[in-house]
């Protein structure tokens, strides 16, 4: 506790002898008025804790996007006229392909370090994606998006989607055998859509798929649209961030209305700057080392081809994975074919998936009637209801990931492909509850441990043995600050419905949402186990002083289990026998 | 280059129809029928050498192939009316030196693919063995060197191979030639290492899921030409560092995971650094 600082400095900076760059950042200062609008962002406190720094992995991996990006594309070529590859890479050449393609083996073969800007590029795509997902639960399951923060939910939400639809769109420019493929199951995704499906198609591609402006346009998207959307969007989550404050961990201190943490400037910064270049380094290193997307293996994009192994990168795995285990329902009426096996994977769940994502924060809060503010965190412990489902997510997101990858699990684990369709199709819908109701179980026990701890103290890991033969556990009682941070929640408050109903003047649709509400507060919200009353506490603390009493009249000094878990200095002591 | 690629397209989506397999047999049935009426006299000048040679492969396929293939290579069925092992007659000479030359023959035990082993038999008892194999009904036979040796300096030669390749055989054996998965177990193997011969060979006869690329749809040289291909790769470093498999983007996600697991792992470390600075300035004052 003692490095962290509440408050700023006591003594205001001082001002140095001039020199040059101070000299400029005056003239600067006294044009643009910087300075007073960063000193108070300067002083800007930081909570630390590791899980903080997802999101930053996230940030730091789209800088390296942008800086790798901006470099490929110098030779980039988005068009799909047909040329033939002159170049050095042996295989191909004398080969008929799209300037795409042919310019994204240039960039390999025959730019200086392009190969490694273009692996760099795609593994900070995957890592950027992969750390957007990961920061997204760690502000579920903690509970970050409560009000106030439920706008910037949405905009990460939004992130999430807008990062996954630049990745589509960056793997389809090379214009390879992969790229061909994903982008001919896209337009059969938007064929699917009933009646206006094969218009929809048309327009997209410009005539029949593939034609020939879809790279142009998936370009201007991919290095120009998407990215300014990002941009602005991660501008305004940043911003939010500051004007809410950052969340934080409760503990002794700190307080709904406070935050403690580094300041900004320099702690912070350093420790942000820092793990830029951990970031940038990482990805160097694997752009460097491993191979990804080797399109020169693949060959030009050629509709009557297709490879094994052909899969989407990793963020659209489920997606792939709903494609390969939906039977092939269809319906025909008046002519028009429904395509349900295409329709349902490809646009119906991810929509609903996109829509409960986004959707969570406003859920809870209609179940709970919470509209006070949090700025302290919920272990993922105490909100089991919440873990679980995350938990339930998560499998099922695993389980669909897998089947997405059914052929390679089949090779490398020997397995019939025929029976991991079959076992998916009934995983993902027998799977999912088994966890959750797991994890909540978990959960509950875990909470059910805390109070132990609260009441009993924590277990020493002593046995003693008492006059009469008896063996008992020694507990001792956690400190105050863990106590405090222990208790540091408030009560889940099952609501039980407007009771009166109709009597009270509650209209028949209101009351039938109210027993909803009432009945989904009580599923959320009934089996958590809440923390011990102030009376529970003491009578506990009492407890423990009787049994120490107890045992102080004999000789000597009783062993109280420290002597063993290094919580003080044991020299010198004389332990009674 | 578009028109054989269009037919050889079509072509590969015919090979493998119902009625392929009892077309062929007609097909080669009648032809052996008269064949057998018109080159008899002829072939009764065949040197005791062959003669010798096929009665050496007979002795040897009585002991190792029979119980499977039948005395005479009709095949064998079983109870329930399938194939204990298939009928040899026509398969030829290549089918029965890529199939003991790669020790899938003899098979170990039925299962759903007879898989790569150890080789059993010398060269010179699976000449022997494929000579008696050919004598049952004429097959296509075991190609010459010249006709199967990768000609990887020829540019023009591996850039045709690598298009046949993708037209013809990525779509089970994938764009590396690591392999895939079939359906009901079965899998299409790494190509990876495969002898020339036997590359020929497996085309030219098209083992158990493999469709048969005849002469008339793939023809030698453009066998040759995949063979090329493919040992170019062999050759050819892995530009990109590791290459994780070579087996698509599945590798490549859990890779991603991977790393970030380590990334994240940084981030827990840069966080539990105490801001060292300030303790050292404590130390400076006191
Ligand atoms: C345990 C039973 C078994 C034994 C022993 C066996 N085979 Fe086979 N053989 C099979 C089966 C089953 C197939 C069909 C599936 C396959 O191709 O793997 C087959 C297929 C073949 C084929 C390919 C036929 C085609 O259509 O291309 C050849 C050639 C062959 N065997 C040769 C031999 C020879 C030569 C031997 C003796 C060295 C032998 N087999 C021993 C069971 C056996
Ligand atoms: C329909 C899928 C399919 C296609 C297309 C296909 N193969 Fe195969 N291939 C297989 C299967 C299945 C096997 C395994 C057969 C066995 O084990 O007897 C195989 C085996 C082979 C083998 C033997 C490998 C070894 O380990 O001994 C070679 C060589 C081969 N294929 C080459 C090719 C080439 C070259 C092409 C393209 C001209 C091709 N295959 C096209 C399915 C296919
Ligand atoms: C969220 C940000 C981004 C993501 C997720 C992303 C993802 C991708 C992916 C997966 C590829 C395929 C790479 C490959 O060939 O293996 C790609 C290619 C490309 N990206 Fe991005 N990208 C992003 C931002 C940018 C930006 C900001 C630019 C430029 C301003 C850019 C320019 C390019 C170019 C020119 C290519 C094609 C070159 C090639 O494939 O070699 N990208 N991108």
């Amino acid at each position: 506790m003692s490095a962290t600082a509440s408050t700023n400095g006591t003594s205001p900076a001082a001002r140095k002898k001039a020199n040059p760059a101070g000299a400029v950042a005056t003239w600067a200062d006294e044009r643009l008025g910087l300075a007073t609008a960063t000193k108070k962002q300067i002083r800007k406190v930081f909570p630390d804790h590791w899980s903080f720094m997802l999101g930053e992995i996230a940030l730091w991996s789209f800088v390296v996007l942008l800086l790798t990006g901006v470099f490929l594309t110098l030779w980039f070529k988005p068009s799909m006229g047909e040329v033939v590859y002159n170049g050095s890479y042996d295989q191909l050449r004398g080969i008929e392909m799209s300037e795409a393609y042919a310019s994204t083996l240039h960039i390999s073969f025959d730019v200086r370090g392009g190969l490694l800007m273009r692996q760099m590029h795609h593994w900070a795509a995957m890592l950027f994606i992969a750390a957007m997902l990961v920061h997204l639960m760690r502000v579920f399951l903690t509970g970050a998006f409560r009000k106030p923060r439920e706008l910037n939910w949405l905009i990460g939400g939004l992130l999430l989607l807008l990062g996954i639809l630049e990745g589509f769109a960056g793997y389809s420019l090379p214009d390879d055998l992969l790229s061909g493929t994903g982008l001919r199951i896209a337009d059969g995704l938007v064929k699917a859509t009933p009646v206006l499906g094969s218009y929809m198609s048309f327009f997209m591609f410009g005539g029949e798929f593939p034609g020939d402006v879809i790279i142009p346009r998936l370009y201007i998207a991919h290095v120009l649209l998407i990215p300014g959307l990002l941009i602005a969007l991660i501008g305004a989550h940043m911003l939010l961030l500051v004007f809410h404050k950052h969340t934080q961990w409760p503990g002794p201190g700190r307080t709904e209305q406070n935050v403690v943490g580094y300041p900004m400037m320099p702690v912070y910064a350093a420790k942000a700057g820092g793990f830029f270049f951990i970031v940038f380094g990482v990805i160097a290193l694997m752009g460097g080392l491993m191979t990804i997307n080797p399109v020169w293996r693949f060959g030009p994009y050629n509709p009557a081809e297709v490879t094994a192994g052909s899969q989407p990168d990793w963020y659209m795995g489920i997606a792939e994975g709903l494609l390969r285990i939906m039977p092939g329902w269809e319906t025909h009426i008046f002519g028009i074919t429904i395509s349900w096996n295409v329709f349902l994977p490809g646009q119906i769940a991810p929509i609903a998936l996109l829509g409960v994502v986004l959707a969570y924060p406003f859920i809870e809060q209609w179940v709970t009637g919470d509209k006070r503010e949090h700025h302290l965190l919920q272990r993922p412990r105490n909100a089991p209801t919440r873990t679980a489902f995350l938990a339930a997510m998560i499998s099922l997101y695993g389980l669909l990931w897998a089947a997405g990858g059914n052929d390679i699990i089949a090779t490398t684990f020997k397995l019939n492909l025929n029976h991991i369709t079959y076992f998916m199709r009934a995983a993902i819908f027998v799977i999912p509850p088994l966890v959750f109701i797991l994890a909540k179980r978990w959960c509950i026990s875990l909470q059910r441990h805390d109070n132990d701890v609260l009441l009993h103290g924590y277990e020493t890991g002593i046995i003693m043995r008492d006059a009469e033969g008896g063996y008992s556990e020694r507990h001792l009682p956690i400190s105050e600050d863990r106590a405090y941070t222990l208790t540091a929640r408030q009560r889940d408050v099952v609501y039980t419905g407007a009771n009166g109903t109709d009597a009270n003047g509650v209209s028949a649709p209101k009351a039938r949402l109210d027993r909803l509400r009432a009945k989904a507060s009580h599923a959320w919200f009934a089996d958590n186990v809440q923390k011990p009353t102030a009376e529970k506490l003491e009578e506990g603390h009492h407890h423990a002083e009787l049994e120490h009493d107890h045992q102080a009249p004999l000789e000597g000094h009783a062993a109280d289990g420290h002597q063993f878990d290094g919580h003080h200095d044991v020299d010198g002591e004389t332990l009674r026998h | 280059m578009r028109l054989t690629r269009k037919i050889s397209a079509r072509l590969s989506a015919h090979r493998r129809s119902r009625f392929a397999g009892p077309a062929v047999l007609l097909v080669a049935l009648l032809t052996t029928g008269g064949l057998y009426v018109a080159l008899s006299p002829a072939s009764a000048e065949k040197t005791a050498d062959s003669t010798s040679e096929i009665a050496k492969g007979k002795a040897l396929f009585l002991v190792g192939c029979a119980s499977c293939h039948g005395k005479n290579g009709e095949g064998i069925l079983t109870e329930r009316g399938n194939q204990y092992g298939p009928s040899l007659a026509g398969v030829g000479a290549a089918a029965v030196d890529f199939q003991v030359g790669t020790g899938r023959m003899p098979m170990a035990q039925p299962g759903s693919q007879a898989l790569r082993k150890r080789v059993v038999y010398t060269q010179d008892e699976i000449d022997a063995l494929g000579a008696f194999v050919a004598s049952l009904a004429p097959g296509p036979s075991v190609p010459a060197a010249d006709e199967y040796e990768a000609k990887t300096d020829d540019p023009e030669a591996v850039s045709r191979g690598g298009e046949f390749f993708r037209t013809n055989c990525t779509a089970c054996h994938n764009f590396a030639g690591s392999g895939g998965a079939l359906p009901q177990g079965k899998f299409a193997p790494s190509l990876v290492g495969v002898s020339e011969k036997h590359l020929f060979e497996a085309m030219l006869t098209g083992p158990q899921q493999m469709p048969v690329f005849s002469n008339e749809v793939l023809s030698p040289q453009d066998k040759q030409d995949i063979i090329s291909y493919l040992k170019k790769n062999e050759d050819t470093p892995s530009y990109g560092g590791f290459t994780l498999g070579s087996i698509g983007p599945v590798a490549e996600g859990m890779f991603a995971w991977l790393t970030l697991a380590v990334v994240v792992g940084a981030g827990i470390w840069i966080t539990s650094q105490t801001a060292r600075s300030k303790k050292t300035k404590k130390g400076d004052v006191a």
